[in-house]
Parts: structure tokens; C-alpha cells; sequence
């Protein structure tokens, strides 16, 4: 406000037209809503470091072993046995010698070998490549079955509300572990495709959006430029899709992220049980089952796929934090404690 | 009073006075100075009206007499309640200042009690509090208060929750709130404006009695010039958190000496005088020959679907509205006004009767047929803040008719946004703006804007300028008249107010609980009004003169007392 009023015409004695006249010098270029959105969550830093952790994560994971037909910068495939050297202990050491350590370097076996001598790093590479390209695909399918979903119950409310409802609440209901293991079980199998266990779990975990999203519907129909684009004669696809669902965005987003998180971890779960992937693919959850028993004797074995699961399924997570705030500011705690009505005796004025 | 406080000289015998208040909000962007240096004082059994327009700092200076300011707000000066100085002072001791020295009725009813406790629960919390009174003790009291604000049989009401009592009742039960600890001085911010003028009317009544009664001031915050009329002693303007004149009620509204007082009280829309009584001639009806019909309505009947049980919002109501005619429908809330609007724009399906655009009967129409009947209807709404949708800019909201009907291409809608932004006297630089970045009375231009995209030979206006600020609202009542002149357009116009409608329709239906109790010209209707309805709800309007105001509540005093 200070800053427009020096360029502002003086002594107006009207609300309309200081109004007017504030719009007349308003010379900052116009943002639209995503462009604040993007300029608040780029002011977050937890969500920018694990977006910065999670894009090296992904490169790493892609680049050092390639990815189907692809070769990667790293040398040795997750596939080949070889003779376990030093107790296949890990080579890798970042203690500089002048402080005790046996200097900066990688070394043949950076994370260790297995106790058939597989190279570990090319092992958890082709583990984490899986929980990425999982993660994304279920948050993908599951974000986009349910936001259809929810926008149909939502829009529509009576019996296709209760329809679609109804069998959200059957999918919740059946235990999402047995689910995902009978439906990974017979995807993975087949092919051995890990992009149809992802479609497969994504089937089954779109519940939770569904039901926000149509809650968001359900507020926003009743919003009057719904009401206006309907008296327009716009098509109730128009209205739905370009009128509604952009609204949703926040929620939408925000869940995605969630979703993938949660399809990292399930994915874990799965192969952890042995329902998920199937050796000699490799996933983070099945190196963790596979070598639990070496806990003891190799911790690494279980250190790096675990630590691993940890830091992207939190990356994943902070990032979520990060859009709720961008997207909804009156979320983050910081604010609500400073805003609130009854929250802080009014202050004195400063020194 | 117990705490100890310097008192001063000068503003002893003041219930609530302020002395240089500043207010600044630290935000994200540039801090912002809400209240600039205000000085004002109430004395006890008084009304000072604090009038002014959004943003200009009104409800902040009460908020600061609370001390309910939030965190980020930077206060100086003083605000004194009785002797005391409220700036600063401790949380505790404030707290245990409030409903005993100051007390606040609030804009909202139906937000201000709490849904899940009795009445009883609610009002004998304060006095228990505060340690008036206990228990069975404290109950009494609270029937007490509730028979002194006129709840009919309190004893038996006060075991009841908010929703069992009218918005008027609980406006009633808020201010019984506001009066138990006896406090000095009592602050209503916008205590009318969420209420129906015959309902504002009583309510004023009944807090002109009580400060007589308690000897309480009151700071009465508003925006209404003619509540301002009817209840003030002394008048307060603020503009962009200055105090630009303060005076008797008088001086201030019948000798406005600063400008803005002047185009204030000029933008307030006024009824011409009426003649409330029995002998005018009757109403004649609107059918005359030669008129070219646009909208037509015969013994309509709309009903809402309320799970499985049908409740009728209109019943067997005929208007017709003919090219370049403004026809205006008025009436209170829940009398069906805004359903025929909706109605009529196709979002309520016809239960009973006929409703023709154009001589297309719409409840027939096949959804094809009805889209195209619908390119020659434009809509404006109430609230400017929710009909944009936020994602779109403003050339896009502009342009949506012309893309949902296929009509244009990408240059010729951009050069119809154009046009229409210069017709709604807009700077053609919004269109790449975004909704947000609009005042209100902006956005309900641009709303005005897109419902003339496609030249509609109807328009539906629904309390379009019921949101917005007197002057604001001026501004778009005029362009509106402009507009149908340039544009002779039908003009279906919905407001609850009786002077707007005076101003800008040709012919008027008066609407009370689905049924339309008196319509034709303008000009019988409402200055010869024959239905008992029409003239309660004419003198229950205020007017923002103070002496013709005083007429005008004896006439409501006798047309009450005659029912």
C-alpha cells in the first residue's frame, strides 16, 4: 500500500476511485495464482533441500547403472557374481587420512558386496530406480483415479455419490496389504513388470484422494462462478474439468506427494514379504528381507537400501509439506501462531 | 474498579475515548497503516456512530479497545475504557475487563453464539466468570436479561440452542450477552447488517431502549448512513484510517463539511418520499400493449428437493419483463427472490406453471434447445469475491460465454474483452490480471462485463450490488443504467433493498414467503404501497436523515402497534 500511495493521486474522496487509481499505477507485473504458489514453495527450504536431495538420488540411481537397455557411468551389473572381497566390506571411505581415515575414495565395491560377491551399490541403484519409478507411477495413477472420482461423487452428489462412494468404502475396508499382495503377486509375476505392480497398487490406494477431493467439490459447486459457468450453457465437462478440478490443485498436489511416500513404503513392505518384486530384479524392501538375518555380522547390507527408503520417502514428504504451505499459507504453523485472533496479547509498539 | 490507573482530567466521564490511536499491521509486503491518529470519545448513555467504508479502519479501532488485535499489529496512543488505558495493558487484566467495562455485539448472529450449548450455558458463562453470579442465581439473571431484550416465555427458551431462535432473536441474545456484566461501554460492529430491515429495525429499537435504560455508551460501528440517522448522537467518518469529520448527527449528515462526507451521503441511494396511506390509488398491473416480452412468468411454482420432502420457495407468482425494462423483485431473506433468479437462469428446474424467454417455454427445452435460449442471458451474482474463478484472468472470465458457445475467433475475443472492458470503464491492461489482484466493486465490474459478452437480451442481476461499499456501489448502479440504456436489455434486477430498487426498475414485484403480495410500476408500488407488507418493509428502511428519520419510526411504531 506505502509504495503505490506515492505515485497516487492526492486528495480522493472515494473508496471507488482510490480503488481505481491504485489499479491505474499498479505497475508490478500481474501473478496469477500458480506463480505465487511456486514463488512461496521455492521460499521453503526443507522442501527445496529434499527437492534437491531427491533429484540427486534419482540421477545417481538412473545414471550409475542405466536404466533397461541403457548403460550406465558405473561399471559392474547388479546381475554378476564375483569373488567376495575383504568379507565384501564396504571400500568405500570418506575419512580424510590426516584424520585417521584411509583418505577420500570410492574403491571397487563403494556399499559392499553380497555374499555371493554382487557389487551392493549396483544392487541398491536397481532398488531405488524401482521405488522411484514405483512411487511415480502409483502417484500418477492413484492421483488421477481418484480425482475423477471425487470430482464425479462430488459434482454429481445423489446416487452417484453413493455409488462411487460405496466403493471407495470397499476398498478401504479390504486390508491394503492383502490387496496389494494378491493383485503384486499376480502383476509381478506374469513379466516380472514392476510398472504393472505399480499400476496394480495405484488401483488400490486412490481411496483417500477420492474422498478429499470430493469434499473440495462439494464446497466449490456451490461457489457462484460455478453457478455462472453453468448459466453460460458451458457442458458439465467444462464445468468439471476446467472449472472445478484447477481448484482442487492444492489438494490434489499436496495428496500426490503423500501418495508416493506411501507407495515407497508399501512397495517395501511387499518385497519385504516377498510379494512385491522378484529376484534377481531388486528392490529396496526385498534387500532389507534378504539380508535381515546379516544384521550382525554386515550391518551394511541393511544400512544402505534402508537408509535409502528413509531419505527418499522423507524427501518426498517435506516436499509435500512444502506445497501444502505454498499452496495454503494459513496451514503452516508459523503463521497460524502469529495470526491468530485470541493467540498473542497485542504487542507495544517497537522501541 | 479494581485495577489502579492514572486517571486524567480530561477524559474523566468518558465510558470509552481514544486518544491518537496508530495501528500498523506488519505483513509479508509493506506494513500497513490501518488507523492513522484517531481521537474520539463516547460518553456513558450515548451513541457514537463510527461510519466509514471497507478498509477504512473502523472495525480496527474497536478491535484495539478489546485488545483483540492479532500479533501482527503494532499499537500507540491511547485507548482509554473508563479510566483505564487498553493499549498494552496485560492479557489477564484485559480479560478480566471485557463484558464488565467493555462488551461487543457482533456482526454475525448466527457465528457469534456457539451451536453446541444452550442459551442458558452461553449467558451465564460471563456473569460466572466474572464472579457476578452462581448457579441458580446466575440462570435467573440470564432470564432476566433474556425478558429485557424481549424473547417471548425466557424461562422455558433459555434451555433451548442458538438454531431454535430466529436471526433477530439471536441478535436479541447476543446483546443480552453484551449487557450481562453491565459494562460501560458496549461496541456493535455492524450489528444490523446481517438482518432484514424490518428485523434491523426492531433491533435498533431495542438497542436505543437499553441504553436509555443501563445509561451504557455505545460505540456503533457502520457503514448504513440511515442506521447512523436513526440511532447516533454523535457521528465519527473514517476514510483510509484518518478521522475526517466528526459532529452531531446534524451537522454531520444534514451539513457534511469534508468532501468525502459529501459524496458519501450523495452515494446513498434514497427512496423518493412515499405516502404510506390507505386512499392511494391501486396498484394497476403491468400488462400493457405494445410491449416487446422477453421474459414471461405464469403461476410459477418452484420447489427445493430437501431429501425426499418438497419445500415450496415460490408459489404461483406471473411477472413478465418486456425489452429495455427494468423489473425489480424485492423482499427479505427466504422470500424467494433469488430462487426465481435462479430459476429463470436454469438452475432449478420448474415444478409448476410456465416460465418463457423469449417465448421458448423453458421447462419444455431440451438441454440443446436451453443452452441456446441461455447465450441470450447474462448473470451477474451477489458476491464479486466467489464469481470469478480465481485461476482464470480476467480476459478469460470475460471471454467464456464467446468459447463456451463456440462463437469468435482467439482475435475477436480478445477484442470483445476490450470493448466490454471499456464499456464497464476498466483499464484494458486487467485482462492479463487476475481476480485476486481486483477490488470488489472492480470485480463486479468485470462480472457485468461477462454477463454483456453476448449482447444478452436479458439479465439477471442478483443483489449485484449488495456486497459492495455506498460509493462503490453507486459507481455500478450507475454504470448498470448506463449500460441498459446503450445496451436496451431486459432487466430481471433482485435486491433487498427498497431504494435501489426505487432507483433503477421500471416495475416491481414485492415478494414475502414465496408470494408475491403487491406488484406493478414502480412508482404505485412503492409510493402508494396498498399491501400491509410493502409498507412495514418501506418504513422499516432507514434513511440517512436524521429528522425525517424520526418521522419515519414513529410510523413504524404505529404500523407495529397496528398489527
Amino acid at each position: 500500500m506505502s509504495n503505490t500511495n506515492k505515485k497516487m493521486p492526492k486528495n480522493l474522496t472515494s473508496i471507488a476511485e482510490v480503488e481505481d487509481a491504485k489499479l491505474a499505477v499498479a505497475s508490478e507485473t500481474s501473478k496469477s495464482q500458480s506463480r505465487i504458489v511456486l514463488e512461496r514453495f521455492l521460499h521453503h527450504k526443507p522442501a527445496m533441500i529434499s527437492a534437491i536431495i531427491l533429484v540427486l538420488i534419482t540421477l545417481l540411481a538412473f545414471t550409475s547403472i542405466g536404466y533397461g537397455p541403457i548403460p550406465g557411468w558405473w561399471k559392474q551389473s547388479y546381475l554378476d557374481a564375483g569373488a567376495v572381497v575383504n568379507g565384501g566390506k564396504p571400500t568405500m571411505s570418506l575419512l580424510p587420512t590426516w584424520l585417521g581415515g584411509s583418505g577420500i575414495q570410492i574403491g571397487e565395491h563403494p556399499f559392499g558386496q553380497d555374499s555371493i560377491g554382487k557389487d551392493y551399490f549396483a544392487l541398491v541403484m536397481n532398488g531405488t530406480q524401482k521405488s522411484i519409478i514405483i512411487g511415480v507411477v502409483v502417484g500418477l495413477v492413484a492421483t488421477v483415479i481418484g480425482a475423477i472420482i471425487g470430482a464425479l461423487a462430488g459434482y454429481f452428489r445423489g446416487w452417484v455419490d453413493e455409488a462411487l462412494m460405496r466403493i471407495t468404502d470397499l476398498f478401504i475396508v479390504i486390508p491394503l496389504l492383502v490387496l496389494a499382495a494378491v493383485l503384486g503377486q499376480i502383476a509381478g509375476r506374469g513379466s516380472s513388470s514392476i510398472i504393472l505392480l505399480a499400476v496394480a497398487l495405484g488401483l488400490v490406494t486412490w481411496t483417500g484422494l477420492a474422498r478429499l477431493v470430493r469434499g473440495e467439490i462439494l464446497s466449490l459447486r456451490e461457489r457462484e462462478y460455478v453457478s455462472a459457468a453453468q448459466a453460460m450453457g458451458s457442458k458439465t465437462s467444462r464445468v468439471i474439468f476446467k472449472h472445478l478440478l484447477p481448484n482442487t490443485i492444492g489438494v490434489i498436489v499436496v495428496n500426490a506427494t503423500f501418495a508416493i511416500a506411501g507407495a515407497i513404503l508399501l512397495e517395501s513392505s511387499l518385497s519385504f514379504l516377498g510379494f512385491g518384486v522378484q529376484p534377481p530384479e531388486s528392490s529396496l524392501g526385498l534387500l532389507i528381507s534378504q539380508y535381515q538375518n546379516a544384521f550382525t555380522t554386515r550391518p551394511w547390507l541393511f544400512w544402505w537400501p534402508g537408509m535409502t527408503i528413509v531419505a527418499i520417502a522423507l524427501s518426498v514428504n517435506f516436499l509435500g509439506d512444502g506445497l501444502r504451505d505454498a499452496f495454503d499459507p494459513r496451514h503452516s504453523g508459523k503463521r497460524r501462531r502469529r495470526a491468530g485472533l485470541f493467540a498473542m496479547p497485542t504487542r507495544k509498539e517497537k522501541p | 474498579m479494581s485495577h489502579a490507573a492514572p486517571t486524567n482530567d480530561a477524559t474523566e466521564g468518558y465510558a470509552l475515548s481514544f486518544d491518537n490511536l496508530q495501528v500498523t499491521f506488519e505483513t509479508a509486503g509493506p506494513d500497513v497503516h490501518a488507523v492513522k491518529g484517531l481521537s474520539l470519545a463516547v460518553k456513558p448513555g450515548e451513541v457514537v456512530a463510527l461510519v466509514g467504508e471497507s478498509g477504512s479502519g473502523k472495525s480496527v479501532t474497536s478491535t484495539a479497545a478489546m485488545g483483540l488485535l492479532p500479533g501482527n499489529a503494532n499499537v500507540s496512543g491511547v485507548a482509554k475504557v473508563g479510566n483505564v488505558n487498553v493499549v498494552g495493558l496485560d492479557a489477564g487484566k484485559m480479560r478480566k475487563m471485557r463484558a464488565t467495562d467493555i462488551a461487543m455485539v457482533f456482526q454475525e448472529p448466527m457465528t457469534a453464539l456457539n451451536p453446541v450449548l444452550t442459551i442458558e450455558r452461553q449467558l451465564t458463562e460471563a456473569l460466572e466468570l466474572h464472579g457476578i453470579a452462581y448457579g441458580k442465581e446466575a440462570t435467573a439473571r440470564a432470564v432476566e436479561l433474556l425478558a429485557l431484550v424481549g424473547i417471548p416465555e425466557p424461562a422455558k427458551r433459555i434451555k433451548q440452542y442458538p438454531h431454535q431462535f430466529s436471526g433477530g432473536q439471536r441478535q436479541r441474545i447476543v446483546i443480552a450477552m453484551a449487557i450481562s456484566c453491565d459494562p460501560k461501554v458496549i461496541i456493535a460492529d455492524e450489528p444490523t447488517t446481517a438482518l432484514d430491515v424490518t428485523v434491523q429495525a426492531e433491533i435498533l429499537d431495542l438497542l436505543r431502549e437499553l441504553k436509555d435504560r443501563l445509561n451504557t455508551g455505545i460505540l456503533l460501528i457502520t457503514h448504513n448512513m440511515g442506521v447512523v440517522a436513526d440511532m447516533a448522537d454523535q457521528v465519527a467518518v473514517m476514510f483510509q484510517g484518518n478521522l475526517v469529520e466528526t459532529g452531531t448527527v446534524d451537522q454531520v449528515l444534514l451539513h457534511p463539511k469534508h468532501e468525502y462526507t459529501q459524496r458519501l451521503l450523495s452515494a446513498v441511494p434514497k427512496l423518493s418520499p412515499v405516502v404510506i396511506d390507505a386512499n392511494a390509488a391501486h396498484a394497476e398491473q403491468t400488462a400493457s400493449k405494445g410491449r416487446e416480452l422477453v421474459l414471461e412468468a405464469k403461476d410459477l411454482v418452484l420447489e427445493y428437493d430437501m431429501r425426499g420432502t418438497k419445500f415450496r420457495a415460490v408459489e404461483g407468482v406471473s411477472f413478465d419483463v418486456a425489452k429495455g425494462e427494468v423489473l425489480g423483485i424485492v423482499g427479505e431473506s427466504g422470500s424467494g427472490k433469488s430462487t426465481i433468479a435462479k430459476a429463470v437462469i436454469g438452475l432449478l428446474p420448474v415444478a409448476e406453471g410456465s416460465l418463457s424467454v423469449k417465448g421458448h417455454n423453458l421447462p419444455k427445452l431440451s438441454p440443446r434447445e436451453a443452452r441456446k435460449v441461455r447465450k441470450s442471458i447474462g448473470v451477474i451474482f451477489q458476491d464479486p469475491a466467489a464469481s470469478l474463478n480465481p485461476r482464470f484472468p480476467i480476459g478469460e472470465c470475460i471471454t467464456e460465454p464467446m468459447v463456451v458457445h463456440k462463437e469468435g475467433t482467439k482475435a475477436s475475443r480478445i477484442q470483445r474483452a476490450m470493448e466490454l472492458l471499456d464499456a464497464v470503464k476498466l483499464p484494458r491492461s486487467v485482462v492479463n490480471r487476475y481476480p485476486h489482484e481486483l477490488s470488489g466493486g472492480q470485480r463486479q465490474r468485470v462480472c457485468i462485463a461477462r454477463a454483456l459478452t453476448m449482447n444478452p437480451e436479458l439479465l439477471i442481476a442478483d443483489e449485484p450490488t449488495s456486497a459492495l461499499d455506498v460509493s462503490v456501489q453507486a459507481v455500478v448502479l450507475e454504470m448498470l443504467q448506463d449500460l441498459q440504456r446503450d445496451f436496451n436489455f431486459a432487466c430481471l434486477f433482485v435486491s433487498h433493498d427498497l431504494a435501489v430498487v426505487d432507483m433503477l426498475a421500471d416495475y416491481v414485484v414485492v415478494m414475502q414467503s414465496g408470494r408475491a403480495v403487491e406488484q406493478g410500476k414502480v412508482k404505485t408500488v412503492l409510493h402508494a404501497p396498498q399491501h400491509d407488507y410493502t409498507r412495514r418493509l418501506l418504513a422499516a428502511a432507514p434513511v440517512p436523515d436524521p429528522h425525517e428519520q424520526a418521522v419515519r419510526r414513529e410510523a413504524w411504531r404505529t404500523l407495529n402497534a397496528t398489527k
